[in-house]
């Protein structure tokens, strides 16, 4: 698509197109097939030849107002009819509307004679015939070869194809002209060498009993042209290519911030959900809970009004209602408002490439503002495929601001195993669901390996899956590390009666030194007293000392008295 | 009673070949079905529609309509054996012949 561009920026006028309608084919041919010239269209039986041709004619006819002759040589018009009236293309309402001419030419070679020379005047004068019936700017001629069994005069008939397809071109009309896929060259009767303005080739390639229909654009002169072999699709909505080969990085990207629809993952992540337009992988191993977290992404987005479209590839649309009714999540209700679309296919229904095409058109049409895909583990291959696949898918998403959530199985109790690991460059958002083995009981952890553009939490987290949604556990994390379950419960049992018994001891301890301080104090109290009754005696012998020396004095003076003249 | 041939001949204007178509058919009718033949030489330009409702791809055409089955001889009728072989004429139309 890039080429295209570049092509379209040179500012050389380009080749007027006739669109196809074709969603993707016009992408890939850079806006259709050559106007009013023919194209070739071969492949081998059963590629989708007719369908393609008959497609464009019929979109010509509804959509560009375009009418269109189709000269069938293989198909009588009723079977041509019958068989697209499952696309719901009513070929009658359009032959009735003047939009369209279908002859039938008839060549049974068991009725003809060749006897002398010939010419294919009459394949002109009825193409002429039906082209001026309606005014046909668009002509398919399917399968044009089948004059070559008719007819065994191959010289000739080479002169009168090589004269017819100059005649298209000077009627101006857009021709697709269909051909069988021959040994070493394009159409089986060589007639790429007549037409070569555009040549398409179809493929429809078995790969481990599973189909994939490719298409390439062999050339297309005058135009630039995707180059790559592009899967395509045929089923009741029609013909659809897939026409991205590597979309490039020049996407827009958004800041707004989409809530995992988990209100403790959100929490996780510092802006609080994922960037809208990013992609997510959540890998985990069986039982973990993926389709859970899956059903909480796609109800959030749901219950904020936008739309949401569930790729289921293990579970039926039913089953995952049901299912997640028991875990407190209703989708049944958003499937009624229409806002939750689920596509449920076996992955080995079709190849790879084929559910990347059916996934686009999906995406396209219904235009959600987030997927689901659950599990992109289920597709089988090589593993350069998936991861191409799954790279072109992500990029369509991010083209389109699609926030994509990818759950993946990791088969080995080793969170990254190597699939994971293969796809996880793409995403810009890795949560793991792990089970941790420990005292005879699996618990649920959780952890977020990465967000790109934002910081996260590096924590483990225990989640339970109950029956109101899922629950985060306030992370116990001890002097162990992280424990989980049973464990982190005992931890926490053995933690409080330690704390219990912490509690008993200070008790005690404040007790004791209760009594002990009781203890002193009154011992203090009792020598204090002791003190005192020591003090009280010191007193009165002190007391008694001054009376007797006060008595021996008054004694000597009255002795002195009595004594007096003698002396 | 003998069978009526019913032959159309498509011819593509007036070219060299139809006109040598339209000598030979005549010659073979009046020389191998005379009396019992409905010849009717039909130009493609005039009449295009006939062109789809005879399925007529190639010119000059000599459709045998009848009688059954229905054969296309295509070219300018110059190879005798070929268009009565084509006609049922030919040493194996000797059956038909005795049958009628």
């Amino acid at each position: 698509m890039t080429e295209l561009e570049a092509a379209r920026a040179h500012g050389k006028p380009a080749l007027e197109k006739a669109p196809t309608g074709i969603e993707g084919l016009d992408a890939v041919t850079g806006g259709g097939l050559p106007k009013g010239r023919p194209a070739l269209l071969c492949g081998s039986a059963g590629c989708g030849k007719t369908l393609i041709a008959m497609t464009s004619l019929v979109n010509g006819a509804v959509q560009f107002g375009e009418a269109g002759v189709l000269m069938s040589f293989e198909e009588r018009s009723e079977d041509l009819a019958a068989n697209v009236a499952s696309l719901g293309y009513d070929l009658d309402a359009l032959i009735a509307g003047q939009k369209l001419v279908i002859d039938h030419v008839r060549i049974e070679p068991s009725e003809i004679e060749v006897s002398g020379e010939f010419d294919l005047e009459p394949l002109f004068v009825r193409l002429g015939y039906a082209i001026d019936q309606v005014g046909a700017k668009r002509v398919v001629l399917d399968t044009i070869e089948a004059l070559f069994s008719g007819f065994k005069d191959q010289a000739g008939l080479r002169a009168e194809l090589r004269r017819l397809f100059g005649w298209l071109k000077d009627r101006g009309v857009t021709a697709v002209i269909t051909g069988e896929r021959g040994e070493g060259q394009l159409t089986r009767y060589g007639i790429e060498e007549y037409v070569s303005d555009c040549v398409i080739l179809l493929d429809n390639r078995v790969h481990d009993q599973v189909t994939t229909r490719r298409l390439r654009i062999v050339k297309y002169r005058g135009s630039s042209h995707g180059t790559n072999e592009y899967p395509f699709l045929i089923d009741d909505r029609g013909v659809s290519v897939m026409p991205i080969t590597s979309a490039g990085l020049q996407h827009k990207i958004s800041s707004d911030i989409v809530p995992t629809g988990v209100v403790d993952l959100d929490a996780m992540f510092s802006q609080g959900g994922f960037y809208r337009g990013s992609s997510v992988l959540l890998s985990g191993l069986a039982g973990t809970g993926k389709s859970t977290f899956s059903a909480c992404f796609a109800n959030a987005a749901c219950n904020r009004g936008e739309r949401c479209l569930y790729f289921a590839f293990e579970e039926s649309p039913d089953q995952i209602v049901r299912n997640m009714r028991s875990a407190g999540i209703d989708l049944q209700k958003h499937v009624e408002s229409g806002l939750l679309v689920f596509e449920s296919a076996r992955p080995s229904l079709y190849g790879l490439e084929m559910h990347l095409t059916r996934m686009h058109r999906d995406i396209v049409e219904f235009g959600p503002s987030a997927i689901v895909v659950d599990p992109i583990s289920a597709f089988r291959g090589v593993q350069s495929e998936i991861h191409g696949t799954l790279l072109r898918l992500a990029d369509v998403c991010k083209e389109r601001g699609i926030t994509a959530f990818f759950t993946s199985l990791s088969l080995a109790s080793d969170h990254a195993s190597e699939a994971d690991r293969g796809v996880s460059s793409l995403m810009d958002t890795w949560i793991s669901l792990i089970e941790v083995e420990s005292s005879g009981e699996r618990n649920r952890v959780m952890s977020v390996l990465k967000a790109r553009g934002m910081s996260h939490s590096n924590q483990m987290r225990e989640y339970l899956l109950t029956g109101s949604g899922i629950q985060l556990i306030a992370p116990y994390v001890g002097p162990e590390g992280v424990l989980t379950g049973a464990a982190r419960q005992a931890q926490e049992a053995r933690e409080k009666s330690e704390a219990l018994e912490r509690r008993y001891s200070n008790d005690r301890r404040a007790r004791e030194l209760d009594r002990r301080r009781a203890s002193l104090e009154r011992q203090i109290a009792e020598l204090r007293a002791g003190l005192e009754a020591e003090e009280k005696e010191f007193e009165m012998l002190n007391r008694q000392e001054v009376d007797h020396g006060n008595v021996l004095i008054a004694d000597r003076a009255a002795m002195a008295v009595k004594r007096g003249a003698a002396e | 009673m003998p069978e009526l041939y019913v032959l159309r001949l498509f011819v593509a204007g007036t070219t060299t070949r139809s006109h040598n178509a339209i000598t030979n058919v005549r010659r073979i009718c009046d020389y191998h079905l005379a009396g019992r033949f409905d010849l009717e030489v039909i130009d493609v330009y005039t009449h295009p529609e006939d062109t789809r409702e005879f399925q007529i791809v190639a010119t000059p055409t000599l459709v045998k309509v009848a009688p059954p089955p229905l054969r296309r001889i295509v070219g300018d009728l110059s190879n005798l054996d070929r268009v009565l072989d084509g006609l049922s004429l030919g040493s194996s139309g000797g059956n038909a012949k005795a049958s009628s």
